[in-house]
């Protein structure tokens, strides 16, 4: 290959972009609105993952506490323990004074106060991963002084299982939409190459190389790719930004918080930029493939 | 320059050959005009030369080299000393006449000066200097088959093949086409023609080959388009 090859290809690439605009235009749209489907279903699989993530993490143990026990003692060796994220020492004044709020009446247990409180000295304990709820509470129910232990066991099993269940199925439609706007991509370029296929069958008989050939196909292609996952992308994003910002405001249960980190979303549209670039350049080179034989 | 040793090409598993061992050679700088009735092989012979299609049995050389054994590049090179010329032209509508014939050059990787040089060159050779920006569309079919042979001159080839390519433009045309032909020839370059045209084969007396039914029925220096002709 010769640089005036190279020179005749990129510039070829952009004349056939602009004399089959109106194709470029549509399969642009069309690799836009795949793209466009697999990202929508990216960021619900980001927030219901957040979203899980948030309730498991607020799971709490708690730890109640024999009458003898000492509560510094206790709070050291939480301190020591690997994988706690928080705890709070709830002594049983404050036990007592919190279960009547939860009632609805904080003057209900006045007279249970001092001497004939029922409820023990008790440790609020927060896990930094629900998978290690189960372990944390089975070490901490060994240490001495402690009564038992209580952390909504079910609650815990069910949210676990709930996030393996999801995670296959996320895994499993993000693959399935992602081959589906691969092989819509793959097929829209097809078209347009076969709209061209004249072209090529003069190429061929003028001694053009296969790589001249390709050159034009897969820079268009990836040019429309490319400006197919942009527009996606834009109109995705702006979407999002739209639908997270009246989230934020009017939702006020913790776990709906929508995901803003920008950390946590880039890769998504990366993802989509890049996979719409190459999956162009590639389907322009499978499209044509076909008809370079002989 | 071309030299075939029976050459068979089949198509199917029990069809009739197209082509069925033919041996013959044409010398460098010959007017070859290849006749016979419809889907006697013609065109698959040109196919052939061209290295489109390899031949099922028997071996077919240009400029001494075994085309079979030609590698990638080698095909390619092969291609670009051929200059083809079609029935129905085969001209990019959306190209202009100048960039249909520079398109020629460009798929070669020759440079934009060159094409500036011999695009108009070639224009003046086939009669079409005045019509370098206009479309295929707007031409004649005499007009657009001399776009044709522009293009495949203009790469300066050493054999030019032609299917039928006068097929689709009247009389006075073909003459004009066929006369176009023979001074390319006289140039130098090896001319190949497969054609209907019996009155051009008739008057012009070049060597003919007659093909039926795929097999070589005559080879003749000075033919007519048939044996009583």
């Amino acid at each position: 290959m010769n640089l005036n090859t190279l020179k005749y290809c990129l510039r070829q690439g952009v004349v056939s972009l602009r004399r089959n605009f109106w194709l470029a235009l549509i399969t642009s749209g069309m690799i836009a609105v795949s793209l466009a489907i697999l990202g929508g279903f990216l960021l619900v699989a980001l927030n219901v993952g957040q979203m899980l993530h948030s309730i498991a993490g607020n799971v709490e143990i708690s730890v109640f506490l024999r009458d003898d026990a000492d509560p510094e003692q206790i709070r050291s060796r939480l301190t020591g323990l690997n994988g706690v994220r928080e705890y709070t020492f709830v002594t049983k004044e404050q036990g007592l004074a919190d279960f009547g709020r939860a009632l609805g009446d904080s003057a209900l247990f006045v007279d249970l106060a001092g001497e004939t409180n029922p409820l023990p000295d008790m440790f609020r304990v927060r896990a930094g991963d629900s998978a290690l709820v189960e372990t944390l509470a089975g070490e901490i129910r060994a240490f001495p002084g402690v009564e038992f232990v209580d952390y909504g066991k079910e609650l815990v099993a069910r949210l676990l299982s709930i996030t393996r269940w999801l995670n296959a199925l996320f895994l499993s439609v993000s693959s399935l939409l992602a081959a589906s706007a691969v092989f819509l991509i793959v097929t829209i370029i097809r078209l347009s190459v076969m709209a061209r296929q004249e072209e090529i069958g003069v190429m061929k008989y003028l001694g053009a190389s296969n790589f001249f050939i390709r050159a034009p196909f897969f820079l268009e292609g990836m040019v429309m790719g490319w400006a197919g996952a942009l527009t996606a992308a834009v109109a995705l994003g702006a979407a999002y930004q739209r639908l997270a910002f009246s989230l934020q405001r009017e939702a006020l249960i913790f776990f709906l918080q929508p995901v803003t980190d920008p950390e946590k979303l880039w890769p998504v549209f990366a993802g989509l930029l890049i996979l719409g670039t190459v999956m162009g350049g590639l389907g322009s080179l499978v499209s044509v493939r076909r008809f370079l034989r002989a | 320059m071309i030299e075939m040793r029976k050459v068979t090409k089949n198509f199917g598993v029990n069809g009739e050959p197209a082509v069925a061992d033919v041996s013959m050679q044409i010398e460098s700088g010959e007017f070859v005009f290849l006749v016979g009735p419809s889907g006697a092989g013609k065109s698959t012979l040109l196919k052939l030369i061209f290295c489109e299609q390899q031949p099922s049995s028997g071996r077919l050389y240009f400029l001494g080299r075994d085309t079979a054994r030609f590698r990638t590049g080698e095909l390619l090179k092969h291609r670009r000393r051929i200059g083809m010329v079609f029935q129905d032209f085969r001209l990019l509508k959306q190209k202009t006449v100048f960039e249909n014939v520079a398109f020629a050059l460009e798929v070669i990787g020759r440079s934009a000066r060159e094409i500036r040089m011999k695009v108009p060159a070639a224009l003046v050779e086939v009669g079409l200097a005045g019509k370098a920006s206009a479309f295929p569309g707007e031409l004649s079919g005499g007009e657009q088959q001399r776009v044709g042979i522009a293009r495949a001159i203009v790469k300066d080839p050493l054999l030019i093949l032609a299917d039928e390519p006068t097929g689709n433009v009247d009389r006075d045309n073909s003459r004009q086409l066929m006369g176009l032909f023979e001074k390319i020839s006289l140039g130098g370059t090896t001319v190949i023609i497969a054609t209907h045209a019996w009155d051009m084969v008739d008057r012009m007396r070049k060597r003919v080959l007659a093909l039926e039914k795929g097999r070589l029925v005559r080879d003749e220096q000075r033919g007519g388009y048939s044996d009583e002709s």
